[in-house]
């Protein structure tokens, strides 16, 4: 049987962040009632003119910075001209010939594997509107053009991806970065990161690509791979039994666990491009795209590796508390607390509060896009972590003063205060308790005396109930053994 | 016609592309004038273009830009008034099928 190998391109749709539409100053807010933010230009009414968004140019040149791209000084609307309903003007602004931004990369990794992927372009293009298909009366499709006019970055990568694996991770880390640079909320339940396969298979060895065919809506992380793997499977089995793979447009079905043929889109791909006559090639100067570069903030890859080298986190901690860039700022800010309340070292104090955030904090936020929703302020998680570094608590009991903040709001030192969690480190109170405690326990005493020594931590277990957890572990050991050394 | 610049195949193609139902008569017909102006756009070849930077636009001009200020959108009831039908708040067409298995 021949051996085959996938091919993969992949094209990204991402909604960027600007306030308004890209022609026309209707808000781009999600979840208005149908229709309610539109405008004779993004309904294309007779005589309207558009006039390009400087936020949404802005947002796609830093896209195109953060990948390396080429970023073009001038570039050129053009016409896509289809029918559809979703499309008022009979025709999408897009880029064709000049875009924006021109060829860049992604560095990704699958199973320790560095690759490089190619990204051929990025071009800026308006949304279509959006089409409900037989709700209410079924003998009719609805539009909403509220998303009509949203301004769209389209990211085409080079056919540089072997599996479904490398897709995954690209997409993952593209999304990654767009959020980090707040270009796009990363939200693909909203549809505002989309993505587009172009998948073929050819045998191993072979330069020449297959005939491939393009997947369309694919909205899941876990669909993609779904969608990819069943594709490649798709077309061995048609080039197996002697068959040849045809182009065309596919779309992945959740319900039915394929790829299934979308004939109606088969004849659209004559889109006779042409640059649109209603808009002037824009121009950005070499000085605004250096201001641009400048405001980039910290790549998500740079971010982890700094983390790694000055705040002490293995690669796993930087990729868990890089995973949303909120988690990110609040990781950051609560370490910075930690060092000024401390004084501790920022290796260490990166060390401590990161795994306080993992193992604590975490399972408490909640993120949706661009926002996240955290228990408590990062300054307080400082505070509380400051208690422990200067022995007024331990970590145990850390932990309960952080169920409490989280249930009432309050700072960590009022709750030490109020229940009394403070650590007893006063080693009279903890002789006092330890010879309470020997006293009663003569069996395991003897058991200590016969050699048994690791009976010393049921002793320990004795006084930390006795205290409540409140006495300092390290006195109460050191106590014990003085005593019972001492009988 | 002798070495058409454009062929009757062509004349079509686009034609269904713009959704445009033509007859034989008017295809012919077409095809001639689209030729004739397309043979007139030759006329271009004759001249010298080696020194002259290409244009995408013919007015020498940069795109004027907008600011990201939201603007007071049209009153949806005036819009959809226009419509020829509405359905819950969106203009209602004919039933789109978007997948055929």
């Amino acid at each position: 049987m021949t051996a085959y190998e996938p091919v993969i391109g992949l094209e990204v749709h991402a909604q960027m962040r600007s306030r308004t539409k890209l022609f026309c100053g209707c808000p781009t807010e999600y979840g208005a009632p149908p229709n309610e933010h539109t405008c004779p230009v993004c309904l294309a009414l007779p005589g309207a003119l558009p006039v390009p968004n400087e936020k949404a140019i802005e947002l796609a040149v830093q896209a195109g910075l953060a990948l390396e791209c080429e970023v073009a000084p001038h570039s050129v609307f053009a016409r896509k001209n289809y029918f559809y309903p979703d499309l008022p003007k009979g025709y999408q602004i897009s880029q064709f010939e000049l875009p924006l931004n021109g060829a860049g990369h992604l560095d990704i990794e699958v199973d320790g594997e560095p690759k490089r992927i190619g990204i051929t372009r990025i071009h800026v293009e308006e949304d279509a509107a959006k089409n409900i298909h037989g709700s209410g009366s079924t003998a009719v499709t609805v539009v909403d053009f509220n998303r009509g006019g949203t301004p769209l970055i389209e990211i085409v990568s080079d056919p540089d991806l072997r599996s479904s694996e490398e897709a995954e991770a690209y997409l993952r880390k593209l999304r990654d970065l767009l959020m980090f640079i707040g270009v796009n909320d990363g939200n693909l339940e909203e549809g505002s990161f989309r993505c587009d396969a172009n998948v073929s298979i050819r045998p191993v060895g072979q330069e020449e690509f297959g005939t491939r065919a393009e997947l369309k809506n694919i909205n899941s992380f876990r669909f993609v791979k779904k969608a990819i793997d069943h594709e490649i499977a798709r077309q061995e089995g048609v080039l197996q039994s002697g068959g040849t793979v045809v182009q065309e447009t596919r779309t992945w079905s959740e319900a039915q666990g394929k790829t299934i043929s979308m004939r109606s889109k088969e004849e659209a791909h004559d889109y006779r491009y042409f640059p649109d006559p209603d808009l002037p090639p824009v121009v950005v100067a070499e000085e605004r795209i250096e201001t641009l570069r400048a405001a980039l903030p910290e790549l998500p890859e740079a971010k982890r590796a700094r983390w790694q080298k000055e705040l002490g986190l293995t690669e796993y901690d930087a990729g868990v508390l890089s995973g949303h860039p909120e988690i990110a700022k609040y990781f950051e800010e609560a370490t910075q607390a930690f060092v000024d309340q401390s004084g501790a070292k920022a290796k260490a104090a990166g060390k401590k509060v990161g795994n306080f955030i993992q193992a604590e904090v975490l399972r408490h936020v909640t993120t949706d896009g661009l926002e996240a929703l955290f228990p408590v302020a990062p300054t307080a998680v400082a505070e509380l972590l400051a208690c422990v570094e200067d022995g007024t608590i331990n970590g145990k009991i850390a932990k309960t003063v952080f169920a409490s903040m989280v249930e009432t709001g309050t700072g960590p030192k009022v709750i030490i205060e109020q229940q009394g969690l403070a650590q007893v480190t006063d080693t009279g109170a903890i002789e006092a308790e330890v010879s309470r405690i020997l006293e009663a326990s003569p069996a395991q005493v003897a058991q200590y005396k016969d050699g048994k020594t690791n009976v010393i931590g049921y002793f320990v277990g004795q006084v930390m109930k006795a205290t409540k957890g409140a006495a300092n572990p390290k006195a109460v050991n050191e106590v014990l053994r003085r005593l019972l050394d001492e009988r | 016609m002798a070495d058409p610049k454009i062929t009757l195949e062509q004349v079509l193609h686009v034609a269904k592309l713009a959704r445009l139902t033509l007859s034989d008569e008017e295809a012919r017909q077409m095809q001639e004038q689209l030729d004739a102006i397309l043979g007139y756009m030759e006329g271009l070849d004759d001249l010298d273009v080696s020194e002259v930077t290409p244009t995408f636009h013919s007015i020498p001009m940069d795109a004027p830009l907008r600011p990201d200020v939201p603007e007071r959108c049209s009153d949806r009831s005036e819009t959809l008034a226009q419509a020829p039908a509405s359905e819950a708040g969106g203009y209602a067409v004919p039933l789109v099928l978007e997948v055929n298995s």
